[in-house]
């Protein structure tokens, strides 16, 4: 306890968190109406598709892998289902085709890395692009598909509770459901026995691979789920989302949150920290009206930080080295 | 006497006719046979950021129409919103074979196709420049003047909010290297100056994505509850704006001008109150232009690269009131062939 500051024990969540509130308390004092009841859950409102997303890529990542089509998943198989939607397919078949959809992908990319061996890193970015490329130019007409009037997902995106929008809840529902399958789940475990030392947990008997396979299906019905969820907000979805710097935003979260990149590492705990820096950041840059350019540099710049920090904390050792990097 | 009579009548009769002959040959319209001469096989190629927007889907499917009518070809490549993409195009298009003829061209910015684009004149194409003015001489440029553009806005906006209301604007500007944004934040800020008790109280950027106008505009109307009109620099992110606008239960209470390509969403949008005022672009109108311009300058004989032309699409602020039946397009009717 008598060392829980000192520099040795500051982990990077702890130095993130510190950052957090930091920010948050100068914001709060300096910035006009940044602790209105209404900002603060604008903030976790604007976090929350991306820190939804952020929980399907640190399950991914925590079992050492890592997943670069979520946004692509997100994006395209909600367009695809309101595509089909619009053009009088009924719902009882639309929707359950959209989920096949998403389903498969999971599945491709867990076959690809777990039997195939091909490393996640080119397995998720060329499945992303098969998906974006193949629904775009095959099954939908244009970059927005609207959502029908008064369609589930339009009514999902009205609803509130006591002034708080449900994407705070889907958020906080996702993160805590995933953080019961890590803690609890037997199969949650096995995703940190894989991350740390895969050949280990092989040799202890875990089916590590239906488990890679599985990880990849969760991130993928995860992807989808934030992208009914975006829908709902702007009741449209719009795919040139894919081509934005969503992706980048998801690692950002993430790794400024304190999972580490090689694996085993981490848990809900950093994801929430990670989307509520970003979250404040963004707020707080947008009241005092910084220009996007700059915005963006000073994310990668804590995002450089971070990378930094986190190779300066917990140094490559000998069996990192060995296994390499995803 | 009555031999003389009937050979004088016969002669006269064969004179009439070929004096008549003469004069329809000499009547003869030249146009149609040179129109035909100078614009049969050509082939236009249209390279706009993406083909998956309603104005790019509009152009191409009126010019489509036009230049097979014709007799030329007519193509598009779709970099799909990636610069380098669109940049690969233009290469492989200048050295494809047939050439193109005239490369129609929607630039994501000032000065990224530049260098390509006078390759491309050099190589005797024609370069007209759509939508997206750039800092180099074009063969002809057919678009919005986004200044004049932003300060229709800009006059809308200030007519939206009225003499008795708070009098503060907020903007949603695109992004700080599209000619189209910063064209259109100057025209608004002209007419702002004459406006002096009128003030921009933020102006982020939604980098043209409707999720991050979403969460700026919500900050903006967290910060200044009593705005009483915003600018949206394009109505494919202005759902984002709307959506905010909801969400803070000022439906109403805030008047939303944007720019758009006047697809049947924009007119929609108006109806149910969403939109205030549409600017929006008289795509008909814009994609005759540039049809004309291209049949111009494949007629003038003016080698490519030595003439500059700027024609102007004539807009106009749109609000509920103006709402005909034929406002709006509609594009998948005319993708269905039906203009």
């Amino acid at each position: 306890m008598k060392d829980l500051f000192s520099i040795r024990n500051m982990s990077q969540e702890r130095i993130v968190f510190a950052l957090a509130v930091l920010l948050f308390v100068v914001a709060g004092t300096t910035l006009r109406g940044f602790l209105d009841a209404n900002n603060l859950v604008a903030i976790v409102r604007s976090v929350s598709v991306l820190g939804i997303l952020a929980v399907g890529m640190a399950l991914v990542i925590i079992g050492r892998g890592i997943d670069l089509s979520a946004v692509a998943i997100m994006a395209m198989s909600v367009a695809w289902y309101l595509q089909m939607l619009d053009r009088g397919t009924p719902d009882s078949l639309a929707l359950p085709l959209a989920l096949a959809g998403v389903l498969a992908i999971g599945c491709l990319n867990g076959f690809m890395i777990a039997y195939a061996d091909v490393p996640a890193i080119f397995a998720t970015l060329a499945s992303g692009a098969f998906v974006y490329g193949f629904v775009r130019s095959q099954l939908i007409a244009q970059d927005a598909t609207p959502v029908p009037p008064d369609h589930w997902i339009d009514q999902l995106g009205r609803f509130h509770l006591v002034a708080i929008p449900v994407e705070v809840f889907f958020f906080s529902g996702v993160a805590f459901l995933a953080f019961l399958f890590l803690r609890f789940a037997k199969w949650g475990r096995y995703v940190y026995l894989m991350g740390d030392n895969f050949l280990a947990a092989r040799n202890m008997g875990i089916p590590v691979r239906p488990m890679i396979v599985l990880r990849y299906v969760i991130s993928a019905l995860i992807a989808a789920s934030a992208g009914v969820l975006t829908a709902s907000s702007l009741h449209s979805i719009n795919v040139r989302v894919v081509n934005s710097n969503l992706l980048y935003d998801i690692i950002l979260v993430v790794v400024i949150g304190g999972v580490g990149l090689s694996g085993g590492r981490g848990g809900m705990r950093n994801v929430i920290v990670g989307a509520l820096l970003i979250g404040i950041m963004q707020n707080a840059m947008t009241i005092l009206d910084i220009s996007n350019i700059y915005q963006n540099l000073i994310k990668s710049t804590i995002l450089l930080i971070a990378i930094v920090v986190d190779s300066l904390l917990n140094p490559r050792d000998e069996q990192t080295a060995q296994q390499g990097d995803i | 006497m009555k031999l003389k009579k009937m050979l004088a009548a016969v002669a006269l009769t064969m004179l009439g006719a070929l004096a008549v002959n003469t004069a329809a040959k000499a009547q003869d319209d030249p146009g149609p046979a040179a129109y035909q001469q100078a614009l049969k096989g050509k082939r236009v190629v249209m390279v706009p950021m993406a083909m998956g927007f309603d104005l790019a889907q509009g152009w191409a499917a009126y010019l489509k129409r036009e230049v097979e009518a014709w007799g030329g070809s007519f193509d598009t490549r779709d970099p799909n919103w990636d610069n380098a993409a669109g940049a690969q195009a233009i290469t492989d298009l200048i050295s494809s074979d047939p050439k193109p003829d005239v490369l129609v061209v929607h630039s994501p910015d000032l000065n990224s196709y530049s260098k390509l684009l006078k390759k491309a004149q050099k190589d005797g194409i024609y370069v007209v420049l759509v939508d997206n003015p750039m800092n180099y001489p074009a063969d002809a440029f057919v678009g919005s003047d986004w200044d004049r553009l932003g300060q229709l806005e800009a006059e809308a906006v200030v007519k939206g909010c009225g003499d008795n209301s708070s009098k503060k604007i907020g903007l949603v500007q695109g992004d700080a290297a599209n000619a189209s944004s910063i064209y259109q934040y100057n025209g608004i800020m002209k007419v702002l100056v004459k406006h002096p008790d009128f003030q921009v109280v933020a102006k982020p950027f939604s980098n043209w994505d409707p999720t991050t106008s979403r969460t700026v505009t919500a900050t903006m109307l967290q910060q200044n509850p009593d705005i009483c009109g915003i600018v949206d620099f394009w109505d494919g992110d202005a759902t984002g704006a709307t959506a905010a606008i909801k969400d803070a239960k000022l439906d109403g209470k805030v008047f939303l001008v944007t720019t758009g390509g006047g697809e049947t969403v924009d007119c929609k949008a108006l109806q149910d109150g969403t939109f205030g005022a549409v600017v929006m672009t008289e795509l008909q109108h814009q994609s005759r232009d540039m049809n004309a311009v291209i049949k111009f300058l494949l007629q003038s004989g003016q080698p490519a690269g030595t003439s500059k032309t700027y024609i102007y699409t004539l807009e106009k602020a749109t609000t509920k009131a103006d709402l005909k039946p034929d406002t709006c397009w509609d594009v998948k009717a005319l993708q269905a062939g039906q203009f």
